[in-house]
């Protein structure tokens, strides 16, 4: 019998970061996958990062995960996504080489000390009076852990489908866990189903890029991790295309083959990445949509086009493609298809992710119900660490609404449920203006250095960060007159006295390149903190509002709703009301106003209520 | 935890009035009435019934109402007599019921803060519901129902909407401009946030709601032995203030509430207005504050020479009746306290202009704290209109949907805690 402290199933991105992540900590850790070889495969889009994604791999690499390196040892093409917008909303995204990234993360997961790597299905749950004691894998070998961490994707029940044909499993061939599935569904956990879909894989070598307007990579030398100091593959440039008219029609005379049409899917799929037939049915006006045609990588042919997710039979597929300019001779190497998939009901988890009714249950990843590399790397790492830290004893990173959009996702997912794939986007974070794809490190770095979770490596780096960024503190501090200013050209008027470098960064006009002859020097040390510096001081007056609204926010943190709080018994909740407060099982006041559906007035209720309890 | 007492009181009409209506609210609300009725009737139907006491006596023929909770005003199980009015008979109600166990009397206020407790009621609600508990005239009551019956509450959610729905665009330009869709904020965008916030300013403009606390604030003003007291006395139909033909009589400010034909006003008679000088010590002071009222006044009254009173105040030539009498040749209201002649056109005035300074009858009105959230709603738009990144337009927004959140309760913060540990006193 072996013995872990963490066991992690499943070699996705869930599963890699929950693994690493449990590791570092100073877990012993096992991570069991079906195929060793497979740990770090990306299923569908050979992206990384992106709106709001981008900011979760920042997240995951402050905390230094894996997913922000491996992007950079994969990367062939580095785009800044909404470079025109405040740098808030800047979504980092690289479009990754399957294999140097696939390598990578497999390079890390064996590099990473108290991690054992186990080849196998993990094919029941090891239960002692109700709490997880190991694992049993399929052919018989019996694993010992008090904490056990699900990471197992799609494939949950998953079925693919591709026009009329159907297959059982996960991704295009391998096996899904059929066993696993039917144990957590016996356990009577809140089960659900959704979908999602992949499009075909083109042959590159059939395209004529010719014709097709280009997208380069970006010519700037920022990287997804600070801790990969250059970008270092040759750098490739996508395509731009556009499905047409001729598409469209063939795609609505089939649509009755579409199992998303035929009813054979009932799932929800994802809003935000529609197929193309939702997207044909429900915007039935425009004459075409756009699809970047994405280069896999530097040692293949194949090429992702990214907008065309589809179940449709193989010859409409090929219709599909063979319309869209520069694509008439397109080969079609894999046909595309979509998945259903089993998921659990993410409000029976508490905020470490731990399932409710069977401790020591984790789970992380699309199980939960999202969509997404960077939202199954953001959970993995969440899982991993609080999984990790209730078996030492130890303290996980305090991660919060205004600390990260890593705890957004899961205090969203853990209230509200799911009712189609979720994606991270920047509007689910309210206090935006402060999580910032770039600040990431500053808000987090020093929480896990607290927790025990980051490598001597980055220490170090974070450290000789924090010194500068003290220098750059105190330089901001200096008070510069307006006339100095405006004797240099800049838009201020010359009575408008004297004030310090960070006031004037909020003026109209006055950027950090202008403040060059004050600031030059010590942004030369390290120019990403200084403009991260300067976009602090501009949006300083939100920043301030926002700590007020903290402060409320936390006086209602500090009413606790203790686990299994009676919501039947306030009176004045309507059925409806107290059946989603039981199911999301919020811990606090604040928590339980953002549950959906609950009414000022039930709140009102609940805090009399609670008040009530606290006194006696 | 033990259960709250069962509570009562007559809720309608004090005795004699032609019907009286008798609350119930508590777990032993359906008890009682069964006790009273001999039966339990069917719930949310008006029944007729005779009421006995526990000596099987016959107390009143009345209408009764049967609300288990939640379902009820005060989430509570709840029953209401209809009882025919007589002084006697509601003694007799009340008595029955007070014999019951854990059964009381309700303290002023007791079923509102029930109401708010059991979620049935948020708390701009339950705000206008304390008000309609402590309203006075005709004029606060209708306007302190107008919010319990949650206008206000169905108004701000209305804004929140529209708020959401330009949010909505933002976040979509934010979020998906990569996609062809979501390009640009559409032109109308910035006009629809004025357009808002117009309408949040006209709110903000109306009366608020203590204006009806406080009532129409009428100074009369004027040299000594003017008539002040005389005619404040006069309106107030009362003799509240001395009068005297010594110059000098009245010395400090004397204020009085009354409300006519339902409008609250509050009259202040002031010292005499003259130099300093000839006045002694106290008077001073008495004049020193008669200049502060005049500061704080909706209307003046002004009884001296034409002419010399503060700006925009209603020149009145006051005892008309006097031999001598000198008229003022402007004067909008010719009058005589002493014979009544004229006062009651004065009256007609004041109450028809305070109307209009007034919360509309009906018509939500904003207390302080509300309109406080409100004004910083209506500057977040404004500053949401001003900026051109919408990545600050959208957290400006957010911004004013925070303000409308904590206007209702929603937001379950400070206002949320204060409101209801200081105003209602709960979880003592
Ligand atoms: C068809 C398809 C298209 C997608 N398109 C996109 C896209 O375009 N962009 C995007 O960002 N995301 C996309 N996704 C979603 C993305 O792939 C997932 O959200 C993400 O990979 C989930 O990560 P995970 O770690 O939770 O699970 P996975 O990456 O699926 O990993 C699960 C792992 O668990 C292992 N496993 C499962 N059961 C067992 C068991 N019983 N025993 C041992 N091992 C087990 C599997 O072998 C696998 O290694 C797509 C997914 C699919 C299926
Ligand atoms: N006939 C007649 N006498 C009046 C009338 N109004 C006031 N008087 C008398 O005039 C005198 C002064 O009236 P007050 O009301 O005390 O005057 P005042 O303006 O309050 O005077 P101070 O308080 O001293 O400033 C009293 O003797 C009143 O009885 C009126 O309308 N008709
Ligand atoms: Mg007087």
């Amino acid at each position: 019998m072996h013995s872990f402290d963490v066991l992690v199933i499943g070699g996705g991105h869930a599963g890699v970061e929950a693994a690493c992540a449990a590791a570092r900590m100073g877990a012993r850790t096992a991570l069991v996958s079906f195929d060793l070889d497979a740990i770090g495969a990306m299923s569908c889009n050979p992206a990384i990062g992106g709106l709001g994604k981008g900011h979760l791999v920042r997240e995951v690499d402050a905390l230094d995960g894996v997913i922000g390196l491996a992007a950079d040892a994969g990367a062939i093409h580095y785009r800044m996504l909404n470079r025109s917008k405040g740098s808030a909303v800047w979504g980092p995204r690289v479009q990754a080489d399957r294999v140097r990234f696939k390598a990578a993360v497999q390079a890390m997961v064996r590099a990473q000390a108290n991690l054992t790597l186990v080849q196998g299905e993990a094919a029941a749950l090891v239960l002692k009076g109700g709490a997880v004691a190991g694992l049993e894998l399929a052919e018989g070998t019996m694993l010992e852990a008090g904490r056990v961490v699900l990471c197992t994707g799609t494939f949950l029940g998953g079925v693919l489908f591709r026009g009329e044909e159907r297959f059982v499993g996960g991704r295009i061939g391998e096996n899904a866990a059929q066993r696993l599935a039917r144990q957590l569904r016996e356990a009577a956990l809140p089960m659900a189903r959704l979908k999602t879909g992949t499009p075909p894989r083109l042959d590159g070598r059939t395209i004529d890029w010719a014709v097709l307007e280009e997208q380069p990579s970006d010519d700037e030398s920022w990287t997804m991790s600070p801790l990969t100091p250059r970008r270092r593959n040759p750098q490739i440039f996508c395509a731009i295309t556009r499905t047409t008219q001729a598409g469209h029609d063939a795609i609505r005379a089939n649509l009755h083959r579409s199992p998303l049409f035929s009813g054979a899917i009932a799932a929800a799929g994802p809003r935000y990445c529609p197929s193309i037939e939702d997207k044909i049915h429900r915007f039935g006006d425009r004459d075409g949509h756009q699809v970047f045609l994405e280069p896999e990588g530097l040692d293949t042919h194949l090429v992702y086009p990214n907008g065309i997710s589809t179940s449709l039979p193989v010859d409409v597929q090929e219709t599909v493609v063979r319309t869209m300019p520069g694509c008439a001779r397109a080969v079609i190497v894999q046909p595309g298809y979509a998945v259903e998939y089993d998921h659990i009901d993410p409000r029976a988890l508490t905020p470490d992710l731990q399932v409710r009714a069977i401790p020591g249950l984790y789970c992380a990843g699309q199980i939960n119900g999202t969509t997404g590399y960077e939202e199954a790397a953001a959970q993995g790492l969440v899982a991993g660490l609080e999984a990790a830290a209730a078996a030492l004893g130890k303290e996980a990173p305090q991660l919060d609404r205004a600390n990260s959009y890593i705890a957004v996702m899961i205090d969203d997912l853990t209230l509200q449920g799911v009712s189609e794939p979720y994606r991270m986007l920047t509007a689910r974070a309210e206090y935006r203006l402060r999580l910032r794809a770039n600040n990431a490190a500053t808000r987090l770095t020093g929480l896990g250095i607290a927790a025990g979770c980051v490598g001597e490596e980055r220490r170090r780096w974070w450290e000789r960060r924090e010194e500068v960024r003290q220098m750059f503190h105190v330089k901001h501090s200096q008070k510069v007159h307006a006339r100095e200013l405006a004797e240099r050209g800049l838009p201020v008027r010359r009575d408008h006295g004297e004030k310090p470098l960070s006031e004037w960064l909020r003026h109209d006009g006055v950027t950090l390149d202008a403040l060059a002859p004050w600031l030059a020097e010590i942004t030369a040390l390290d120019p990403l903190l200084a403009e991260e510096m300067a976009e602090d001081a501009a949006y300083a007056p939100y920043l301030a509002r926002q700590d007020a609204e903290l402060r409320d926010l936390r006086a209602s943190e500090a009413l606790p709703l203790p686990a299994g709080f009676p919501y039947a018994e306030v009176p004045g909740l309507s059925n409806e009301m107290v059946e989603r407060l039981t199911k999301a099982a919020p811990r606090t006041l604040a928590a339980a106003g953002r549950v959906p559906g609950v009414t000022p007035a039930a709140l009102a209720a609940l805090l009399v209520h609670a008040r009530r309890r606290q006194a006696g | 935890m033990r259960p709250p007492p069962t509570i009562f009181a007559l809720s309608s009409g004090a005795p004699p009035a032609g019907i009286g209506v008798v609350r119930v609210s508590g777990p032993r609300a359906g008890e009682a009435l069964a006790s009273l009725v001999g039966r339990l009737p069917e719930p949310r139907r008006a029944v007729l019934a005779k009421l006995r006491d526990a000596s099987g006596a016959l107390l009143d023929e009345a209408l009764v109402l049967w609300f288990p909770g939640p379902h009820s005003a005060t989430g509570e199980d709840l029953a209401e007599l209809h009882c025919h009015g007589g002084r006697a008979v509601i003694a007799a109600v009340e008595a029955a019921l007070a014999l019951l166990p854990n059964t009381r009397r309700a303290e002023p206020g007791e079923f509102t803060r029930r109401a708010f407790a059991n979620g049935r009621i948020d708390l701009a609600e339950a705000e206008a519901l304390g008000d309609l508990l402590a309203a006075e005239t005709e004029l606060q009551r209708a306007a302190a129902l107008a919010n319990a019956s949650g206008a206000l509450s169905r108004q701000v959610e209305a804004w929140r909407e529209r708020v959401l729905l330009l949010s909505a665009e933002v976040e979509g330009v934010l979020d998906f401009s990569d996609e062809e869709d979501a390009a640009d904020l559409p032109e109308c965008f910035t006009w629809n946030i004025g357009a808002l916030a117009e309408e949040l300013g006209e709110w903000l403009a109306r009366p608020r709601s203590e204006r009806l606390g406080e009532g129409f604030r009428v100074v009369l003003a004027g040299p000594p032995n003017a008539g002040k007291s005389t005619l404040f006395n006069a309106l107030v139909e009362s003799e509240a203030a001395i009068t005297s033909p010594i110059a000098g009589t009245t010395r400090d400010v004397i204020e009085r509430s009354v409300a006519i034909d339902g409008v609250p006003f509050t009259f202040v008679d002031t010292a005499g207005l003259r130099a300093t000088a000839e006045a002694d010590a106290i008077e001073a002071i008495g004049i020193a504050r008669a200049a502060t009222e005049l500061a704080r006044a909706d209307v003046v009254l002004w009884l001296g020479p034409e002419g010399e009173g503060p700006e925009a105040a209603w020149e009145v030539a006051a005892q008309s009746d006097r031999e001598g009498f000198i008229p003022k040749p402007a004067a909008r209201f010719t009058l005589s306290a002493t014979t009544g002649q004229g006062v009651a056109a004065l009256k007609r005035a004041l109450v028809e202009t305070a109307r209009e300074a007034l919360p509309k009858p009906g018509e939500a009105a904003l207390n302080a704290r509300q309109h406080a959230r409100l004004s910083e709603a209506v500057a977040a738009l404004a500053r949401a209109k001003a900026l051109s990144d919408p990545l600050l337009v959208a957290e400006e927004l957010r911004h004013a949907r925070l303000a409308f959140d904590r206007l209702v309760g929603r937001a379950t913060t400070e206002d949320m805690l204060d409101t209801l540990f200081g105003r209602f006193c709960i979880g003592k």
